[in-house]
């Protein structure tokens, strides 16, 4: 596959490695002759010195037969721009952009970027994993159907202690699919299962009712 | 008139100013609060703090009921981004965005953006103003 990867800072030097290892074709484009030489004296010529937002330069390096575009630098505008850029003036198939501020996410999507990787929420997902104290977290993220599957986890905090799964007030199209109680094991949660403190619930709920199964559930 | 502009720079607060004389209801917005010294004293709109490929921003200067954005920060994607979320997002009847790449500009009028390239049209009003007088 010949993959472009706009910015050659510290995530377009790793992905290069990364998919170099993986004996794709790849190709960096960076504004800074400095970064640019760091690279190509480091791994041959697998760097263009440029601006990746540009028609002209994307033109140089061939991009109308690139299979896929990554645009990793810090700035989302210019992420955003090289998307576009390569999507309508030269066709490439996929285009992926890294945002900074999560609340990107679906204009770019609407704007016609194909994937957006999301660094914040990434991190703020493994924090909220590893904080105990939170009582949801988000696990997977079905984009097409707008549901997320969630990990729940029954505190001593929560009202829902000691109640029995049909008493439970969930939201519209929520389902809990699996109960992992803190012995250990699994089993598929009935109407007549009770939760435990300890308890970790995987369910799935549509995006928008995240907060409203976290009340439900947690009963913070 | 609502109209929100996006930099406060010469263009941006002249702009403004002018919009606000003819008596529409302005919204400027700048990341350097520093810029809102080039708002001349009579200026009677509102001058925000923020970044205006913000979407908390852009809802605080009210583009939800604005008529029309103007983008004119010294950045092309920058302009180009936020005009975008004005047109597509929040279905600003009429966005306008300043981009200096003739060959940006010229993609992003392809898409549908109303777009100005000063570069282009500056070049071109001093080769008929040295042609004219050649």
């Amino acid at each position: 596959m010949y993959i472009i990867i706009i910015g050659g800072g510290r995530v377009g030097y790793y992905l290069l490695k990364a998919l170099l290892k993986e004996e794709h074709e790849v190709l960096v484009i960076e504004k800074d002759a400095r970064v640019c030489k760091t690279i190509t004296d480091e791994l041959g010529s697998v760097c263009t010195r440029g601006d990746g937002c540009e028609a002209a330069t994307l033109a140089e390096v061939g991009t109308g037969r690139a299979d896929m575009l990554v645009a990793v630098t810090g700035d989302d505008e210019d992420n955003l721009v090289a998307c576009q850029v390569a999507k309508h003036k030269h066709n490439v198939p996929r285009t992926i952009a890294r945002i900074r501020n999560p609340q990107n996410a679906p204009f770019f999507k609407k704007l016609g970027v194909d994937v957006t990787v999301n660094t914040t929420d990434i991190i703020i997902e493994v924090i909220e994993h590893e904080v105990p104290t939170h009582p949801v977290t988000e696990l997977f993220t079905l984009e097409e159907q707008g549901l997320i599957i969630v990990d729940v986890k029954i505190t001593e905090e929560s009202n829902t202690a000691g109640k029995m799964v049909k008493d439970l007030s969930l939201p519209k199209e929520s389902k809990l699919a699996l109960i992992i109680p803190h012995e250990g094991g699994t089993h598929v949660p009935a109407a007549q299962t009770t939760l435990q403190v300890g308890d970790q619930i995987i369910a799935i709920t549509p995006s928008q009712y995240k907060e409203e199964l976290e009340k439900a559930l947690g009963g913070v | 008139m609502k109209v929100v502009i996006m930099g406060c720079g010469r263009v941006g607060a002249r702009l403004a100013s002018l919009l606000d004389e003819d008596g529409h209801q302005v919204t400027v917005l700048d990341n350097d609060t520093y810029s809102f010294r080039r708002l001349p004293p009579s200026f009677s709109g509102t001058a925000l703090y923020g970044n205006g490929t913000d979407e908390e921003t852009l809802k605080k200067a009210g583009i939800e009921d604005a008529d029309v954005f103007v983008a004119l920060t010294q950045g092309d994607n920058r302009n180009v981004m936020s005009c975008q979320i004005a047109k597509h997002v929040f279905k600003v009847p009429r966005v306008v965005c300043r981009i200096y790449d003739p060959l940006r500009e010229e993609m992003y009028n392809a898409l549908g953006l109303e777009t100005l390239s000063p570069t282009k049209i500056f070049a071109q009003m001093l080769r008929e103003k040295i042609e004219g007088e050649g």
